[in-house]
């Protein structure tokens, strides 16, 4: 117990906080909308992530960058790592959706079925990196820890007087990345047609599909959008930690659906809510205790929440999204 | 006779044994025990092919017997969570580490709860809590483990449980890698006590050489455990199970107390994974919490899916199967993982109720299956 490193550091625990935080939020808006949608826990849905930061490594070791770049290859080579990243998570999400749920939504299979053919999913995606490419194209693939080139170097640009906090360019980009691309989320889902059909399924998916909204495509949509905002997570995630390995998704994606489950699972603006609460939560708990405590932090949230308040902070339901 | 026999004809296996005068089934069965504890020295040709020992770099055969017969509980366990129940267990290696780190915290002589105690009742370094009154410890402990994680979460939709297991398995570990004052942390307890017998040849009747001997004692534990778990089935509670698991809201109208039927089959499991962790334990004599990985967990699912949820035979063949192919064929070891997500996911596909399943679960899919072709066609 030591609260006093704890004070003592407030401001910057706070902002290590949110920026943890803010990557779990975009993991978790995958949980959310596909929970949202289907009423199914997508298992799969964290190697969706860990496949995006092995396409930032891929992106970064084709064009053959690394530290200490000038600033427009820098700022060239982030952008295409994001949009390889996006695509190739979203391709990921889309390929277990139709191999491992589709043929089960045809036949009406129980619940409990799409759980494990996530798993199994789940299980392919960690022993592609971890085995299979290894024995087929050598390192960097198999079961280490790999480095990734920090492209986008951690540059110091002001400090804010008083409390003496220093912010950094990449914790920059990472808060205001996810929060925008949260946004841009939340007014497509809220606004645009497509929106309104991902909205409607989630409401009542017969009624939906009574109404023309064609309801494959639409559990489609959400896969890739939840993919996508995955692979933004994946690269903002190598920005600050610069690695990746074969199963790291495992714990973030654990951390994103407790942070799902936190602001109330179905409801994107909640995903935000209960991504940085958890961040938070889970500095501060590192801080008191130490860092090997922070994973059992999520899990004593998340059976904290089921247990009070199941439906968690801001309410369940992609459907009932409008306010 | 020749009657009898033509009416054995064309019926499908399942279905002669089903039609097997009572005796005759009981004759079989008991031929297939006899064999079973025949296994370790197993030496005719062709079968002996089987073995796992042939070459010189194969694991002892009647260790990886052992394992096979240890899983076989463990996955019969979750079965009763998973198939009878219809409730997702992940973190069942939570309970099976329980069960282990249970006999090795009270029995070991050199662990620190033993040690305190013995400091604060003055007892001898020798002493610690006797093998015969661990068994009780290691089942009490994993039940109420598994009581205090299904009490909030089985209320909830099943899906959540899922995510709490999973949670809970990793938990177990990562508490039992870093509470250094209680469970020694990275390093683990050895000196796990075995229990008790006659010595033979200047051993104790239980050690680590003798491996047949182990897989005899795990084998008598688990025709116990199949026993009940069959008894349990065809009772009041089991009725109650399948009725919650085909439909929770026309089961609590008729008056199935749900949330009660549903925190007994994890309770149950919790407690039968409990004693395959201690069999674990006490053969290993040496516990360490880099042995309960949260892929074990996903290796017991597996069991118990891929042989066929619901059915207690099928179950026993996932389980040898998963076991038993990985030891046979260790060149292939790091690809177990692999093959495990590629057959969950096939055979959840093409055979969902798996490969030997229970009749019922078989009808049950079958029924889904037509009921969402109509939908289909209705739209």
């Amino acid at each position: 117990m030591d609260f006093d490193a704890l004070f003592s550091g407030l401001d910057r625990h706070t902002l290590d906080g949110i920026t943890r935080g803010s990557i779990y939020a975009l993991v978790a808006l995958g949980y959310t909308m596909v929970y949202g949608v289907m009423k199914l826990i997508n298992f799969a849905h964290s190697e969706v992530f860990m496949v995006g930061t092995w396409t930032v490594l891929g992106v970064y070791t084709v064009l053959g960058v690394s530290t200490g770049e000038t600033l427009p290859v820098v700022i060239g080579a982030t952008l295409l790592a994001l949009l390889a990243a996006m695509i190739a998570s979203a391709g990921t999400a889309l390929a277990v959706e139709r191999i491992a749920y589709r043929p089960l939504r045809k036949k009406g299979a129980p619940p409990l079925i799409f759980l494990i053919t996530g798993i199994g999913c789940s299980l392919v995606l960690v022993e592609l990196f971890g085995q299979v490419f290894e024995v087929l194209f050598g390192p960097p693939f198999g079961r280490v820890t790999v480095n990734i080139p920090s492209v986008l170097e951690t540059k110091e640009l002001f400090t804010i007087p008083g409390i003496d906090l220093t912010i950094t360019n990449t914790r920059v980009i990472i808060i205001v990345g996810a929060i925008a691309m949260m946004m841009a989320l939340d007014t497509f889902v809220n606004k645009s047609r497509l929106g309104r059909g991902v909205r409607a399924v989630a409401q009542d998916p017969d009624t939906a599909s009574l109404m023309g909204v064609n309801q494959n495509r639409v559990i489609m949509l959400v896969f890739v959008l939840g993919g996508a905002m995955a692979g933004v997570a994946a690269l903002l995630y190598t920005i600050q930690y610069d690695i990746t390995k074969f199963d790291i998704g495992f714990i973030i994606g654990l951390k994103a659906f407790t942070a799902a489950v936190l602001g109330g699972i179905g409801n994107l603006r909640g995903a935000l809510v209960g991504g940085l609460l958890l961040g938070i939560a889970e500095v501060y708990a590192s801080t008191i205790w130490s860092s090997e405590w922070a994973n059992v932090t999520a899990f004593v949230v998340l059976v904290v929440v089921l247990m009070f308040r199941p439906t968690g902070l801001l309410g369940e339901s992609l459907g009932k999204a409008r306010a | 006779m020749s009657q009898i026999l033509d009416a054995y004809r064309g019926l499908k296996l399942r279905d002669r044994i089903a039609a097997a005068p009572n005796w005759a089934r009981k004759v079989v069965l008991l031929l297939v025990v006899a064999f079973a504890f025949y296994l370790p020295f197993l030496n005719i040709l062709p079968f002996a092919y089987i073995r796992t020992d042939l070459s010189s770099s194969g694991s002892d055969w009647a260790s990886v017997l052992f394992l096979v017969v240890v899983y076989m509980i463990a996955a019969v366990g979750l079965n009763v969570v998973i198939g009878f129940a219809g409730l997702l267990d992940l973190g069942y290696v939570g309970f099976y580490a329980l069960g282990a780190y249970s006999i090795a915290l009270f029995g070991s002589p050199s662990s620190p709860v033993v040690e305190s105690i013995q400091n604060r009742f003055g007892l001898s370094e020798e002493w610690a809590v006797p093998f015969a009154m661990c068994i009780p410890i290691a089942i009490a402990m994993s039940l109420t483990a598994g009581v205090i994680l299904g009490a909030p979460t089985l209320r909830l939709r099943g899906d959540y449980l899922a995510i709490v297991t999973l949670g809970f398995g990793e938990i177990i570990r990562i508490t039992a890698r870093n509470l250094d004052g209680v469970t020694n942390g990275a390093t683990g307890i050895s000196g796990v006590p075995v229990p008790p017998g006659p010595e033979i040849d200047g051993r104790p009747f239980f050690n680590t050489v003798d491996a047949e001997r182990w897989y005899w004692l795990a084998l008598c534990i688990l025709i116990v455990v199949v026993f009940l778990a069959f008894r349990l089935e065809s009772s009041r509670v089991g009725r109650a199970w399948l009725a919650i698991r085909e439909d929770e809201d026309a089961a609590a109208i008729m008056g199935v107390a749900a949330f009660k039927f549903k925190l007994w089959a994890f309770a149950i499991g919790a407690a039968v994974g409990g004693i395959a962790g201690l069999l674990f334990g006490s053969k290993q004599q040496y516990v360490e919490p880099n042995a309960f990985m949260v892929q074990l967990s996903f290796l017991f699912v597996a069991m118990v899916v891929i042989g066929g949820s619901g059915n207690v035979y099928g179950v026993l063949l996932g389980a040898f199967l998963l076991t038993y192919l990985p030891e046979r064929f260790r060149e292939f070891q790091e690809w177990r993982p692999f093959a495990f997500g590629v057959a969950l996911v096939l055979v959840m596909i093409l055979r969902p109720q798996g490969l030997v399943p229970s009749r019922r679960r078989a009808r049950e899919f079958e029924d889904r299956r037509h009921e969402a072709e109509e939908a289909a066609t209705d739209v």
